[in-house]
Parts: structure tokens; sequence; C-alpha cells
């Protein structure tokens, strides 16, 4: 009986120095699927100079954009052929279809920037600004904090609107001037002095829009750049020749001909703080120049404005789509009205 | 007796054994750390000044062509990414217009290039084609880094442009000297550039300029197009697929792929970018992984978190082998022939 025991031990002694040969021999060999991999805890070498990395620094390197679903941008395959997208200094032309708002709200939102909005509700125009708060508070950068600044004659008159959490009013008191091109050109020198004075502090980037306006569809964070200008719903398929530039020499705007890229309009314009700034100091200073040597520019401070943007280009420019003048028939090429003027009579509201 | 004993050291051999053998398998693995390849990140944390990039300005009295709203030169390709980023093709910008509102900014532009072991043999065509074709009229320095200070020749440089040696060290396995890349160049920017330059191109040496390469290229972050998936659906392109890697991109995303022989920006995002993508590969090193393309798909992972403001088309970073197709009007930057094996090793 010992025997049979003892033979049946060797046997099974045998069997299992194979199994255990077979299981080192297993992971001996390379097969990387099996690796687990840890991204946060690397180590360092401790020398007395060095800093530990921060968490947030690695936060930093391996935080990637949420992810998303969207369809692959071919090269072959431009979006759109009909307008033309990039100027011929590589600034982009915002049309619809041609970018992905989702992919630019996940790289804005990493960086918590505020918009400021500047605004002037004067003498008549105060009844413009329930429906310009009202669209603006669902359609302006929803989602995102914006400051607007609401500047008026008549703060009594400024209806209460419920505004989005994102979004704060602030309503400033302003001087009225008895001509209404002096209330338009004097926007810039107001704007000038409140970026100087608290807006630098407040906010990142600040855009100037009219009040008689309204918006009927979204506009997101694409708008956000350095220096963006809006190309005017009149006159964006004009050659520059007949463009409404300023042509007598004697005034600070004046545009030779030969000269000039696109017309800008001056109902929404903005871009980084330090940019408006010198952009509105720099119009204004033209206007006053003016005004001593007894010139209006033909446009008010658009032609300024046009004259400014034609030697500092914007970084990005506003398709039409993002002033649409409410009296123009709207073309098949601009598939989207963002925003609209008002339909107004001039002769009635500005006198 | 003897038997039983026999049996008994058996069954208390095999209780203890058998135990250990299944938690090994259980176990999900060995995971491999490597300490001696981790630097110390004293370089990672250093504040560095820096300049901001400046808008285009121009002077008065300049005559050029005006854009049209509704005229669109290049219909056949895509000139702008879904994050609004311009894509650089020969007739989507005006070079004179551009040079003359970046000419006044008195910029100085670098050029990093590695040409290790047989790879100096390449640093003389590289560079007397970069002196007539490479940001002309700008100030420009190179900066080729390599194992072998003799073997690069003296080339004639014209006034403003500069040319400095880089020693570092030669690794055993190209790969290796591939991957280190991002390393160099960030230490090299905590050290040398970020004082020297403002904007910063990192090139690869075993390419020769035909073409103008000019401002049309500057700008914060800059990726270029790599020649060989331009028109490729994504789940083709080379990226890392395994998704224990640092560089891992799933079929169903990606917007392009990179070439990692031409990136660059202003000095900060380069700085920065090259630094991520260095703690990345690290990571990788830590697991015992190596990426795919190496460098060039940890490129590609970190331009698919952090886009790049400006793509280049691939123009800029051409293959001569392949045939030319239409699209391509002016190839400015590409490929020497070379035998791999012969100089990799």
């Amino acid at each position: 009986m010992s025997l049979t025991i003892i033979t049946v031990m060797k046997k099974v002694l045998i069997l299992g120095g194979i199994l255990m040969a077979g299981i080192l021999g297993y992971f001996h060999l390379p097969h990387t699927n099996k690796l687990s991999w840890q991204p946060i805890s690397i180590p360092y070498i401790s020398q007395p100079s060095c800093q530990p990395i921060r968490q947030t620094d690695l936060n930093e390197t391996f935080s990637v954009l949420p992810r998303m679903s969207y369809p692959q941008p071919f090269v072959d395959k431009p979006q759109r052929t009909d307008v033309l997208l990039v100027s011929p200094w590589l600034a982009p032309i915002v049309w619809e279809g041609t970018f992905n708002r989702d992919i630019l709200n996940a790289q804005y939102r990493q960086k918590n920037f505020v918009v400021g909005v500047a605004t002037f509700a004067v003498k008549k125009y105060v009844r413009f600004i329930e429906g310009f708060l009202g669209s603006a508070n669902k359609f302006f950068l929803s989602g995102h904090r914006v400051n607007f600044y609401l500047f008026t004659d008549h703060p009594e008159k400024v209806p209460s609107i419920n505004l989005a959490p994102e979004k704060r009013l602030f309503i400033i008191p302003v001087q009225n001037y008895s001509r209404w091109q002096d209330i338009s050109m004097n926007r810039m020198d107001i704007i000038s002095n409140h970026i100087h004075s608290h807006w630098r502090y407040e906010v990142d980037y600040l855009y100037s829009m009219d009040i008689d306006v309204q918006m009927f569809e979204h506009i997101g964070v694409e708008i956000i750049d350095t220096l963006v200008g809006t190309i005017s719903s009149w006159q964006y398929t004009k050659p520059r020749d007949s463009n409404s530039y300023e042509r007598h020499p004697e005034s600070r705007a004046a545009i030779p001909h030969g000269e000039g890229d696109f017309y800008y309009a001056a109902s929404f314009y903005g871009g980084s703080v330090s940019e408006v700034y010198k952009l509105t100091t720099a119009c204004f200073k033209g206007v006053t120049e003016d005004r001593a040597n007894g010139i209006e520019a033909k446009w008010h401070e658009e032609s300024h404005l046009n004259k400014y943007l034609l030697y500092h280009k914007p970084t990005r420019l506003l398709s039409p789509e993002y002033y649409w003048d409410e009296e123009l028939i709207r073309p098949r090429i601009i598939r989207v009205k963002r925003l609209s003027s008002v339909r107004k009579d001039l002769q009635e509201v500005r006198f | 007796m003897t038997c039983w004993k026999v049996v008994k050291s058996v069954l208390i051999l095999y209780l203890i054994l058998i135990p250990i053998f299944v938690w090994m398998i259980v176990w999900n693995g060995p995971v491999h750390y490597l300490p001696y390849y981790l630097p110390c990140p004293e370089i990672f944390s250093m504040k560095l000044q820096y300049a901001e990039e400046k808008t285009v300005q121009l002077f008065p009295e300049l005559f050029y062509p005006q854009p049209r709203s509704l005229d669109q030169k290049r219909r056949d390709v895509l000139t702008l990414t879904p994050w609004l980023a311009p894509i650089v093709w020969e007739g989507t910008f005006n070079s004179e217009l551009l040079d003359s509102a970046y000419k006044p900014l008195n910029l100085t532009i670098g050029v990093t290039a590695f040409a290790i072991g047989k790879y100096t043999m390449f640093v003389g065509r590289f560079v007397e084609s970069a002196e007539k074709l490479f940001m002309k009229g700008y100030w420009v320095n190179y900066y080729i880094f390599t194992n072998n200070p003799q073997a690069i020749p003296r080339v004639q440089l014209q006034p403003g442009r500069s040319l400095s040696i880089v020693p570092i060290k030669k690794y055993s396995h190209w790969q290796e000297i591939s991957m280190r890349r991002m390393e160099a160049i960030n230490r090299h920017i905590a050290e040398v550039s970020h004082r020297e330059v403002n904007y910063l191109f990192c090139l690869d040496i075993d390419m020769v300029f035909h073409n103008p390469w000019g401002v049309e290229t500057l700008g914060e972050m800059v990726a270029a197009i790599h020649p060989g998936y331009y028109n490729v659906p994504r789940s083709q392109f080379p990226y890392e697929r395994r998704s224990n890697s640092a560089a891992f991109i799933p079929d169903s995303q990606g917007d392009f792929y990179y070439a990692g022989a031409v990136f660059g920006g202003l000095v900060k995002q380069v700085y920065e970018f090259t630094r991520a993508c260095h703690m990345t590969i690290l990571a990788d090193k830590a697991n015992g992984i190596m990426a795919a393309w190496q460098e060039e798909s940890h490129l590609n992972r970190h331009f698919f978190s952090h886009k790049p403001s400006k793509l280049l088309s691939p123009e800029y970073v051409w293959d001569d082998t392949k045939p030319r197709p239409p699209e391509m009007r002016l190839i400015r930057f590409s490929t020497v022939n070379k035998d791999y094996k012969e100089i990799r090793d």
C-alpha cells in the first residue's frame, strides 16, 4: 500500500513541478496587455534643489477636453466654398457651417473669462432696452459669464428683466447730447474712459453693441478673440472704391482710393480689453481732431473705426450674420440671421 | 511511517504553493517603474518671462488686392478648422501684407533640429536651403542639437542669422533619440532660447526647403498636417490605439494626423507643449510601453486635447516619395531621400 501511495505521490509531485514550471514560464514572457496604468503618481528622484511636481501641473498635462463626438474635418472637403473663410492676413471669418461650437465652448470654459458688453440707450432709444436685453439674455454667450454695461440718461426707464445667473446688468447714467451724431461718436470716449477706470479689472473681453438690435440665433464664443470686427451687411459685396469710407483727405478717418479690406459695422465690434482701449482711444482722438478742424466724417465713428481696422487688422472677422440690417433682403449666402437691427423710423427716434 | 511523513510534507508544500500561484494568476501583472529615466522636475517648474503675441498692424500706403467676401481662392481644400484655426495653403494669404506687419516687430525666430549620429550629413543642405527660403529678412537662430559637434559643417550665413551647436547625449536606439527630443527642446528653452527668440520651430533635419517659408506660419501654437494621412478617415490615422498608453486616442476621435517633423509657435507655448509631451512619454516609460510612432503619437494626443491655433498644410511637410496631388500647389519643405537602415543604427 505504501508503495502505490509513494508512486501516486511521485506522479503528483512531477505533475505539480511541470505546472509550476509552466506558470513561471508564462509570467516571464512579455505581454504588455496585462500591465496596469497608473496615470498620476510619477516618482521623481528627490534632490535638494528639486520641487515636487504639483498635482495641478499633472492635471493640466493629463486633462483633456470632455469626450465629444463630432464629424471628422476632412482636409479635401471644405465646409463652404461660396464665401471667404480666411482673410489674407489669416484671420478667420466666422460664417455658419464653419465651426463647431461644442469644441469652442469646451476650450473656452477652461479659461474662466468674463465678457463685457457696452451699450447705450439715450433719449428715445430706451424703448429698445427690453428687446435687446431679453434676446441677449437668451442668445448671447448663453451659459457664460457676461456683464452688460447699459449707459442711459433715463435710468428709471430701464425695465426690470430677469437675467440668467451668469449674466449681470450694470446701469450707468450718462449725459445726453443734443445731436444724435454726437451721442454716437462720444460712445468711444465713454468706453475708453470706463476701460481705463475699472473695466480692465472686471472683464477680459469687451464688446460694443448698438441697443436697437435683437438677437434671433445664438451668438457664442466664436466671437471671442483679440480684436474683432463685423463685416457690414450693406457693403460686403462691394469693391473697395465704392465702400463708404471717408474720402476727404482733411478728415482723420480718410482712406485713400485703392486701400481698404472690408467695410466694418460700428454696431458690433470688440476684443480684448486692451485692444478695445487702443481702438476707442485712437478713434476718439480722430473724432476730436476732426471736430477741431470743423469736419465730421461721413459715417461718424464708423468711419474712424474703419480707418483704425484697416491699419490694425482684426484677428477675427464676423460675417454679416452677426449684424444684419433689417431693411435688407437676406440672400441665401447668409444662412442665419443672428443679430438684426430693429425696424424703426429713424426720423422719429433720433430727433 | 516514512510514507506518511512524505505525504504530510507534500501536502503542506502544496497548501503553501497553490495559493501563491493562484494569487499570481489573479493579480494584474507586473508594473515596472524605471526611476532612473525620470529627471528632476526643476526645469519643469521654472517661471520664465515671455513676450505676448502681437496683433497685425500695418503701415499706410501698402497696396494689395482687396479681399472679397464671396471670393474664396481655395475652394478645393479646408481652410479653417472647426475651432476656427486657419489652415495655411498657398493662395490663402498675402505674403507682402504679412511681411509689412511683422518686419517692424523685430522678431527673432528660432529653429531647432536634431542631428545625431549619421544624421549630421543632412545639416549642410538643411541650413543652406533655409538660408535662401526660411523667414527671409528676419532674425533667425538655428539651434543644431548634436552629439558630434565636429561633424557639423560650417555654412555661410546671411547677416542677422546665427547658428549655435547644442551638444547632447546620444542614446543607443533611434526611437529613444527621437523621443528625447521633447526633453532636450524643453531644457534648451528654459536655459537659453526663451531669452533669444520670440517664436520657435522644431523641425526634422533630414529635410530641405524648396519654396519660401514665411511669417504666415507664425502663431501661438502651430502644427502641420502629415502628408500621408490628410485625406484619410480618422479610424485609419496611426494614432496609438492601446488604451494603457498615455498617447491613446480611440477610433472615433481625432481631427487630423499631425506630423512630428514640424511644430512650433510662441516660445512659451512650445515650452508648455514639450513639457507636457515629455511627461506623457515618461508616464509610458514607467509602464514599459512605447507609443506606435514614438513622440509623434504623443504630439498627436496633445494636439487633440489642446488644439493648435494655426495649422500648416502638407505643403510645409511633404514626403518627396509621394506623387504630388493638385491640391499641393507649392511644396515648401520636404524629405530628403535616404536609406533608413543605413543611417539609423
